[in-house]
């Protein structure tokens, strides 16, 4: 009973994490038609604002230690605390949540920068041209992310408050034998509040009203005199923001490198279309199955009885979805079908 | 119906020649050296077959590599159980990526567009998972099917004593490393190209392109595509489970790494860099890619200063900098740059580029065929 709620709870975590990563993706595949391989890359460039965040507010430098007094010692001390005492200290040691406040404006505009440096001129080009460029895209960010950073992991710590585990057994009355680390029921909580905002933005403000209306049928709203284009751009610019700030928020989990964007790539790939192409529910929908699916199917007593199971079980409830359902769970027809 | 430049048979004439004699001219570049040779022709063979599948018909399949792999662990075990000579290993290497393509296609192909693309992707994700975690029996895991001295190699056995040390991969006593290695796939190479131009050019290939302009129209004149479809998977599985045989050949190991979604991946880019549908366009994507993968990641700093050295030293080092960022480790930068480039700027691939090059340099005429951008943009 603990590991089957412990399991849903780590299920949850990793559909959240596919389904952030999904929705950014649909939301562009809706609106604009694009398949962007060069999400994944977006995900990590957002892990990299974290981390340079946090190399900015930690920068240090050498001052006089006055706890040792029985020769002139040094210590390294971050300017933020000299200036601001607690304070600063407090500040770096919440670098990770703090980072999501600097990166949005960072991610806003490398979205904008990108939809309409590139991905503009790739509207009515085929699919195959789209995946090419977003590819050689998300190539060109991991490299260049490489020669700045380096090609190793770089940690980062939650702050401390939140570095530890979670006794949610005790919290439900359960015994003392489920807990879990905090961090991930921030993930958890922080990624459920970004996908309602995003589906509260789509659903209940005029402008999300036009943005779905676009997605059904762009020319009809071209026609009506709104600038579809225009707000597709700004679509692209908050898919790109939710991506990046799911990168920002995963740091603490995995330490970033530069490839960590096409591992989950592929997946979110997956995720969408098993979701049904052109659906947000369905996406977040298949990003939680998914999760929770894969987080079961690795349970020793799954495993034992059929072995190998776990590596395979998103592909295999993939594959019978698709099977099954020609478009996924809530695809709209004739969307990507040719 | 637009003319040709060549006719067929001078075409392969001309293609024959030039891989023939890729040892000779290649040696300029760099990259005659036959490793890098067997490559070029390998991962030849394999984008021509996927661009089968994706060129004629416009299915996208993300999980050709899991051909490429079968391909070479059925060879290598072919090596281990029968014998050491290609022909068999090649064989079976085909017939069982045949024999996955028929099961995976046959599923795959129920589903058209991004779905069908996911599905090839789902399943070749599960046969690399399987092949890193339960199948390790038949695969070896993670450190990859190797030959051993302890393999029964029955046939081998009746014919001669096994002699000391590792046997090496042969053609009838001739051995399969080097440019005899080379020259063997070549020739198959040859030959794919041939089966791919007399494809292109049948009442088949017809069908395949009438299902990736329109399949409705097609079914609505009474056709039903799916066979056809499916052979097309099929052969297009199969030229993959010939190159993974061959690189089994060439260099007797499998490892699942070959089956992994960036292998897929490597051979669309590949047909796309290189120019989708046209016969020659794969090839040369292909060899592009892996020139790049080999050649400009073995460039390092010193052999750049030996470069630049006429510079002054301040302006040198800052070259060498600069340049060091796009070869070497920063390869990728620079087919990513490519990518990006060739696509904005030729979206016919490379092979769009000497079209385009050949029109400048013949006379124009005054005929109104629409030329493929404004096709494009209807």
């Amino acid at each position: 009973m603990d590991s089957i709620l412990l399991q849903l709870l780590n299920g949850l975590d990793k559909g959240a994490a596919y389904a952030l990563i999904a929705l950014g993706l649909t939301l562009v595949f809706g609106t604009l038609g694009i398949v962007n391989f060069a999400h994944g890359a977006i995900f990590m460039l957002g892990a990299f604002c974290a981390v340079t965040f946090d190399k900015l507010i930690g920068y240090s430098t050498k001052i006089r230690d006055v706890s040792i007094t029985a020769f002139p010692a040094y210590k390294e001390e971050a300017y933020l605390k000299i200036w601001f005492g607690d304070t600063g200290e407090t500040i770096i040691d919440y670098a990770v949540p703090l980072a999501i406040i600097a990166s949005i404006p960072i991610m806003l505009f490398v979205g904008y920068a990108m939809e309409r440096g590139l991905i503009r001129h790739f509207y009515k080009r085929p699919h195959a041209d789209q995946i090419l460029v977003t590819f050689g895209l998300a190539i060109v960010i991991q490299e260049i992310v490489k020669a700045t950073f380096g090609a190793n992991p770089i940690p980062l710590a939650a702050p401390e408050i939140l570095s530890g585990s979670a006794n949610i057994g005790h919290w439900f009355g359960l015994g003392d034998t489920i807990v879990y680390p905090w961090w991930r029921l921030v993930y958890l909580g922080f990624s459920s509040v970004v996908i309602f905002a995003v589906f509260g933005f789509l659903q209940f403000t005029t402008y999300g009203m036009v943005v779905r209306a676009g997605m059904r049928d762009r020319e009809t709203v071209g026609l009506l005199g709104i600038n579809i284009e225009r707000r597709f751009t700004i679509v692209f610019a908050i898919a790109t923001l939710v991506a990046g700030v799911a990168g920002v928020m995963y740091t603490p989990i995995l330490p970033p490198d530069y490839h960590m964007g096409m591992e989950f790539l592929v997946l979110s790939f997956v995720v969408v279309v098993v979701g049904g192409m052109g659906s947000l529910g369905g996406a977040v929908l298949a990003g939680f199955l998914l999760g929770i699916v894969q987080s079961f199917a690795s349970m020793n007593e799954v495993k034992n009885i059929i072995p190998g199971i776990d590596q395979i079980i998103i592909y295999l409830v993939a594959v019978v979805i698709l099977l099954t359902l020609p478009r996924g769970l809530m695809g709209r027809a004739g969307v990507m079908e040719d | 119906m637009k003319q040709r430049l060549f006719s067929d048979t001078s075409l392969l004439l001309v293609f024959s020649a030039v891989i023939l004699l890729m040892p000779m001219w290649t040696a300029p570049l760099g990259a005659a050296y036959p490793d890098l040779l067997q490559q070029f022709a390998i991962y030849g063979i394999f984008a021509i077959g996927f661009n089968i599948l994706f060129g004629l018909t416009g299915y996208l399949s993300f999980g050709h590599a899991a051909f490429l792999g079968v391909g070479s662990y059925a060879a290598v075990w072919s090596f281990k159980l029968f014998t050491m000579n290609a022909i068999p290993a090649v064989f079976f290497g085909v017939v069982f990526a045949g024999i996955l393509a028929l099961i995976i296609g046959y599923l795959s192909l129920r589903r058209s567009g991004i779905y069908f693309s996911i599905l090839t992707l789902a399943f070749a994700q599960m046969s690399y998972n399987l092949a890193y975690s339960v199948l390790t029996p038949i695969t070896n895991g993670e450190t990859g099917l190797q030959l051993s001295i302890n393999d029964p190699r029955w046939i081998d056995a009746l014919y001669k004593v096994a002699g000391e040390g590792l046997p090496s991969t042969n053609l009838f006593g001739i051995k399969m490393s080097g440019y005899p290695g080379f020259y063997l796939c070549a020739v198959l190479l040859i030959v794919c190209f041939f089966i791919s131009l007399r494809i292109f050019r049948s009442p088949f290939g017809l069908m395949l392109r009438g299902i990736k302009s329109n399949q409705n129209r097609m079914s609505y004149t009474g056709l039903n595509t799916r066979p056809y479809m499916l052979a097309a998977f099929v052969i297009s599985g199969m030229f993959a489970g010939l190159a993974g045989s061959l690189l089994a050949v060439t260099d007797p190991l499998a490892g699942a790494e070959r089956m992994q979604w960036t292998a897929s991946g490597e051979v669309v880019l590949m047909t796309i860099l290189g120019g989708v549908g046209t016969l020659i366009g794969p090839m040369l994507g292909a060899g592009l890619i892996k020139y790049f993968e080999n050649i400009f990641s073995s460039f390092n700093s010193h052999m750049l200063h030996d470069a630049f050295s006429f510079l002054p030293d301040g302006l040198e080092n800052l070259v060498v900098d600069f340049v060091g960022l796009f070869v070497g480790g920063g390869w990728q930068l620079t087919l990513g740059l490519l990518f990006v480039i060739v696509v904005i700027f030729l979206p016919g691939g490379i092979v769009e580029g000497f079209q385009r090059i050949g029109r400048a340099f013949r006379p124009r005429r005054n005929d109104d065929t629409p030329s493929p951008q404004n096709q494009q943009s209807e």
